[in-house]
């Protein structure tokens, strides 16, 4: 049999029997989702059921729930809130940044704008996320640009109010909890945009049109038509965005206070104190959290109009 | 007497493309006006000015004689069927056909009242609760006009609203369309490019052709008697008789139309004209041959009745009475 009547044997063996072709294709990605995320997902919840034997070191195998019984000790629960909080705030934050310039680039931007736009919106992920957070520390920083600016502008006086307010503020931008607010926004914000615009972009003008011809000011249009429209994609970017916060874990330790985020404690947990255990069920919080945000999402309809 | 809709020397421009190129144009209150004309001669242009989405570069737009040219969308008491129906996917049907009166703050009840009513009156009960993926296209097409009637405004603007629909369909709503004109009594301005639709439907028709409008007139005026060249070549099939030709059969003007179906066959005497048929084309409810007379190659329609058609390479005399000729002299 030569090579060419072979392959054409192949391909009329895969055209025949399509069942085998999807078998061929999802074998590989399979095997990686199964074997190594969905194993690993089930190790770390199998280690959160265990416990650490402060006195050996040891991990000591025996099932359990005294590691989400710690979860829910002071520290921990603030650590939880602190992170949840966080989590969501940069989520707002980001929704509310995107959503104008998605409706622009999707609506008014064509051409060499829109290339431009897409860039603009692209260029950060190009370049490492841990030479953009430095870049930052040194942008909020007391002797940094953006207060060396306001201070030109006779602006100051706004930073120091702002950082004069209890919980968010803080010794500077870049040693307060808004510093690590504002950098989260900014690391997050492209894979907010991007959701978005595809949902945006799917939306024809006539309906914009149809609803200011039906009466309704430009306002009730966003809140009737656009903003619904755009929910699929929000939802898509919250997930993005909330989860990425949730498990973070250099931001906060790079601009911020000192208080600690989950990724921190897990990191701390599994690293320098050992305890495995718990830094597996402290991990098992932002999957928990996702979830039932996931699943409020879908209540409120999010996933109604895909 | 106000009009319902006036155009004002309206010049309407995208760049370096002139869409509306001065437009005058006066609509009656109660009137089914149609804009015909091939796609880019402004028409719909015309209507969305009207609508308040395209603002005009010059001139002005008078609704009920009040000048709205700068007003947005919102603020005018006209209403638009787009061509895409342009249906909320995110809303059933009931809240579609509702959302005029939802934004203008009615109570719920009350929507809902009007809008079964609507939905009624498009011949489409029961509906409400579907999602208008779930129609089809004759559906979606009545679903789009119950909601934009629901606002009572005083002219609908209607942009090629049966383009989307198969043959038969469109010709059961160009009816309907037009018994539902008449009994609401409000002013219908359609939009379209098909000829047939603009002389079945329309009190009046403007033909429109690359930003002007050529030739305002009843159905039976824009097609018996073209003002234009245009007018004559666009609306239904035309004998145009030119140079020669037009001096010899149109007792020397320098252009006339003769309608295909004026032309009668005939006995060789006291005939108009002779030649060799060249071609016939079956269209069942009549044949047309195309006829090679002396200079010109004549269109004849031939009606069901008049017999089995000639066949190609007979000569055949052809007759028509002296009213059937009309002249171009604007041309």
């Amino acid at each position: 049999m030569t090579a060419a009547s072979l392959r054409l044997g192949i391909s009329d063996t895969l055209y025949r029997r399509r069942g085998l072709l999807v078998l061929l294709l999802l074998v590989p990605p399979m095997l990686w989702v199964g074997a190594v995320y969905v194993g690993s997902l089930m190790a770390l919840l199998a280690n959160s059921l265990f416990r650490l034997d402060h006195f050996t070191g040891q991990v000591v195998r025996e099932v359990g729930f005294g590691n989400f019984v710690a979860l829910l000790e002071g520290a921990n629960l603030d650590v939880m809130l602190r992170t949840v909080t966080m989590a969501l705030l940069v989520t707002v934050a980001c929704i509310a940044l995107a959503l104008p310039v998605a409706w622009t680039m999707a609506r008014y931007a064509s051409g060499p704008k829109k290339a431009l736009l897409y860039l603009a919106v692209m260029l950060p992920l190009w370049s490492s996320y841990l030479v953009r957070l430095y870049a930052w520390k040194l942008l909020l920083a007391k002797e940094g640009a953006i207060n060396w600016v306001l201070a030109q502008l006779h602006l100051g006086w706004v930073i120091e109010g702002l950082l004069a307010l209890p919980v968010v503020g803080g010794h500077s931008l870049s040693f307060s909890p808004l510093g690590t607010f504002l950098v989260f926004v900014y690391l997050w914000l492209p894979f907010m945009i991007l959701p978005v615009l595809a949902a945006l972009e799917r939306v024809p003008v006539s309906l914009v049109e149809a609803s200011g011809d039906l009466g309704a000011h430009p306002v009730t249009t966003f809140w009737r038509v656009v903003f619904p429209l755009a929910v699929p994609g929000i939802a898509a970017g919250s997930i993005f965005t909330f989860s990425l916060t949730l498990g973070d874990y250099i931001v906060p330790g790079v601009i911020g206070d000192s208080s600690m985020f989950i990724g921190q404690v897990v990191s701390l947990q599994q690293g320098t104190a050992g305890n495995v255990p718990l830094a597996a069920a402290l991990s098992l919080v932002p999957i928990a959290v996702i979830a039932l945000f996931l699943w409020g999402a879908k209540r409120l309809g999010a996933f109604d109009a895909l | 007497m106000t009009h319902a809709v006036a155009l004002e020397s309206v010049r309407c421009e995208y760049g370096a493309v002139t869409a509306v190129d001065g437009v005058d144009l006066a609509i009656d209150s109660g009137e089914f006006f149609t804009l015909l004309g091939p796609s880019g001669s402004g028409k719909t242009t015309c209507l969305r000015l009207i609508g308040g989405f395209v603002l005009p570069s010059s001139g002005r737009v008078l609704i009920e004689g009040r000048d709205l040219t700068d007003a947005p969308p919102y603020a005018r008491p006209v209403n638009t069927v787009f061509q895409d129906y342009a249906l909320f996917p995110h809303m059933n049907v009931r809240d579609n056909v509702a959302y005029g009166l939802m934004v203008r703050g009615v109570e719920r009840t009350e929507r809902h009242r009007r809008a079964a009513q609507m939905l009624e009156l498009v011949r489409l009960p029961g509906v409400g609760e579907r999602r208008p993926a779930e129609l089809s296209g004759g559906q979606r097409q009545r679903v789009a006009l119950a909601r934009a009637l629901i606002n009572e405004p005083r002219v609908l603007l209607l942009d090629e609203p049966l383009g989307a629909l198969d043959l038969k369909l469109r010709e059961q709503m160009q009816a309907e369309l037009k018994a539902l004109q008449r009994r609401l009594a409000i002013t219908f301005l359609f939009v379209t490019h098909d000829q047939h639709e603009a002389l079945s439907m329309s009190d009046r028709v403007g033909v429109m052709n690359r930003g002007r409008l050529e030739q305002v007139g009843t159905p039976r005026e824009v097609y018996e008697t073209p003002a234009t060249r245009f007018v004559a070549e666009f609306v239904g099939a035309a004998n145009l008789l030119e140079g020669d030709v037009a001096r010899r059969y149109a007792d020397g003007a320098r252009c006339a139309l003769l309608r295909p179906e004026r032309i009668r066959l005939g006995a060789a005497g006291g005939a108009r004209a002779f030649g060799d048929v060249v071609d016939s084309q079956y269209f069942g409810s009549f044949v047309r041959l195309r006829v090679q007379v002396d200079g010109a190659n004549l269109a004849v329609d031939l009606g069901a009745g008049a017999g089995s058609p000639p066949s190609n390479g007979a000569q055949v005399h052809l007759h028509w009475d002296s009213s059937a000729i009309h002249r171009l002299e604007g041309a």
